[in-house]
């Protein structure tokens, strides 16, 4: 009884230290747990289905974040991963009649293949070339997908697959846990050694060979790691919407991934995941408007990008947080010494 | 078949020689890629449209007004929403992006979705071996040459165009020789969109006019300037007509054609860039660091 109440005091002690010192750890904590009791208090399926959508999309632009933020490789057509994950998935459940469990992984994995088609080619491409050439690969596809019909459906697009599970609250737990779960690994792989080869190869990549390791290994392996998770949501969004469609390879969809990410702030994680929960239900909230409502979209972001051009997100953790200058720990922006090494915060 | 091929070969490669060249020189002296630059073409085809059939001007009117119009929006939008944020550059992507968005957007608004179509300047066709060719087509290629030649002497022959090579050359040097790049980006930002709006008022007969009509020749625009080589003029000239052949080729030669035209042309732009990943004509840079 003793042991188990040490380590409970133990684990507040670790709680208050680490987490409850810095604003950002804190909003991270109630965002979790937001998401994850939110069906206790309401199940509305109107809410419920926006908060699927909305964490469907975050996996999709935290994994553009992945690729693009991290090692710089600007990818214009993330779309290609959504859409080639959606139809496989689409296919293979109405070919084959696999289940969701069975289809979305294999999806992914289709994914991962056209991270590897797109990334082969694009390896010898830098910048403004890469970043044009990634948006014709899923406008070639697109154009295939409209020319044989009787396979993908043309522009009605494969409809009737089955639903991800029974009930809109059971789909709602498999999305948002699968969000905040393969959120949280990548933000872990940008945090691991991996994590640091790309924030290298973004900086300087000659320097990052001159030190001896194999980029091109560290650039595919981007381009595969972003194109499964891509692929994933993808595939739940297929499955959840039953329908896999050419929306999912349009130059729009391609477009919004990377206002997302932008918006809410690259080389983060957080940022992208933070901006699809802002704009995808302000998108919702503006129905009250419908032929108004992208026009307001881009207007809000046009003029936040305006005044916090390096992202939402970061400006925000700018401002109530600051770096100490000696030891390299965040602060919250109130404290006037540094929490670890003393050293005084201007 | 063959003289609609090498006429529709024509057209299309004159219109995205012409969009081509504008994207690539703003891109060469201030290093935005300008996304809005098909949606400042797609306002300038509405802006004819309402010029002629809403107030009834002739139509040569309503091209000259559209084309400064629009390249004063485009300085305008250039001034408040790009400039300020030159440093970001994945933010400046963004704000094109939202800036094209808002564009699509306000003509929807104003003019709604609906497909909409301009007369066109002469009225007319030819025979020619049994093929109809209208006059108006003959005289979009005639201009379209005539504004490429223009485009060609003012970046080689003026003050100006010299100023707007060096600067895409080397914008430090540039800076250090005494010219204002700030201007001349904003000069260079001018003429592009001038040259949008112009590719605008001379396809505006023959094309369609809807709200999302600046997506496809965006698209295309992108693969000519990536085959050609960025900043390349000569590139962007010469890759604009090899992909307004494929697309020509494609449509009148294989069945279903009008489905794949954008996939035949963009797989040539990557088969291209394999074999030279600087594009045609393009200069393999020394990397920036």
């Amino acid at each position: 009884m003793g042991l188990i109440g040490f380590y409970l005091r133990k684990l507040f002690t670790v709680f208050k230290g680490e987490v409850l010192v810095l604003p950002s750890r804190v909003v991270v904590l109630l965002f979790f747990l937001t998401l994850l009791l939110l069906p206790v208090f309401t199940r509305d399926p109107y809410l419920l289905r926006i908060l699927i959508l909305t964490s469907i999309f975050a996996i999709l632009a935290a994994s553009w974040d992945l690729l693009s933020g991290f090692t710089g490789q600007m990818n214009f057509g993330h779309a290609l991963f959504f859409g080639v994950s959606a139809y496989t998935t689409a296919l293979l459940n109405l070919h084959l009649h696999l289940p969701s469990w069975g289809s979305i992984p294999l999806g992914a994995l289709a994914a991962v293949l056209a991270g590897l088609i797109v990334g082969i080619p694009s390896l010898r491409l830098k910048h403004t070339y890469l970043a044009l050439t990634t948006l014709a690969f899923p406008i070639i596809l697109l154009g295939v997908v409209y020319a044989i019909p009787n396979i993908t459906g043309g522009e009605l697009g494969l409809s009737g697959l089955s639903r991800l599970s029974g009930s809109r609250v059971t789909d709602y737990y498999i999305t948002t846990i699968l969000m905040l779960g393969l959120c949280t690994i990548m933000w872990k792989i940008t945090d691991s050694n991996t994590g640091i080869i790309f924030h290298a190869i973004r900086e300087d990549e000659v320097a990052v060979r001159a030190a001896g390791i194999n980029t091109t290994r560290y650039k595919l392996l981007a381009f595969c790691l972003s194109g499964f998770f891509a692929g994933v949501s993808g595939g739940l969004y297929a499955h959840f919407m039953r329908i896999a469609g050419p929306s999912t390879l349009e130059v729009s969809m391609s477009f919004q991934v990377v206002i997302w990410a932008v918006f809410g702030g690259i080389v983060t994680i957080y940022g992208p995941v933070g901006a699809v929960f802002i704009l995808v239900p302000l998108l919702e909230f503006f129905r009250f408007w419908p032929e108004g409502r992208m026009l307001m979209f881009a207007a809000i972001i046009l003029l936040i990008l305006l005044y916090m051009p390096q992202g939402l997100l970061p400006w925000l953790r700018d401002k109530v947080e600051k770096e100490c200058p000696r030891c390299k720990i965040r602060n919250i922006a109130t404290r006037s010494t540094c929490r670890i090494c003393a050293a005084s915060l201007d | 078949m063959l003289l609609d091929i090498i006429i529709s070969t024509l057209i299309n490669g004159s219109v995205y020689a012409l969009l081509a060249i504008g994207f690539s020189l703003i891109f060469g002296v201030a290093r935005i890629v300008n996304i809005a630059h098909t949606a400042f073409y797609m306002i300038a085809a509405y802006c004819i449209y309402f010029i002629t059939n809403s107030l009834n001007l002739h139509p040569l009117l309503g091209m000259l007004t559209a084309i400064v119009l629009v390249t004063l929006i485009g300085l305008i939008s250039y001034k408040f929403f790009i400039d300020p944020i030159r440093e970001h550059e994945a933010a400046v992507l963004i704000a094109t992006i939202a800036l094209a968005m808002i564009l699509q957007e306000v003509m929807l608004l104003i003019f709604t979705g609906d497909f909409l179509s301009v007369p066109s300047l002469i009225k007319g066709y030819m025979e020619f071996f049994g093929v109809r060719i209208a006059f108006q087509q003959l005289l979009t290629i005639g201009v379209a040459l005539v504004i490429l030649a223009a485009v060609w002497v003012l970046l080689r022959k003026t003050r100006l165009g010299l100023a707007i090579r060096s600067t895409a050359n080397d914008r430090e040097v540039a800076n250090l020789m005494g010219m204002n790049v700030a201007q001349v980006a904003m000069m260079t930002m001018g003429v592009s969109v001038a040259l949008a709006a112009f590719t605008g008022a001379v396809v505006v007969p023959l094309t369609i006019l809807n709200p999302h009509m600046w997506m496809h020749p965006l698209i295309m625009m992108m693969a000519v300037v990536v085959l050609g080589g960025l900043g390349s003029i000569k590139g962007s000239f010469v890759g604009a007509y090899i992909l307004g052949m494929a697309e020509s080729l494609v449509v009148f030669l294989i069945p279903m054609g009008s489905f794949l035209k954008g996939s035949v042309a963009l797989s040539i732009m990557i088969l291209v860039l394999l074999i030279r990943p600087e594009g045609l004509f393009g200069v393999a840079f020394e990397e920036e660091r």
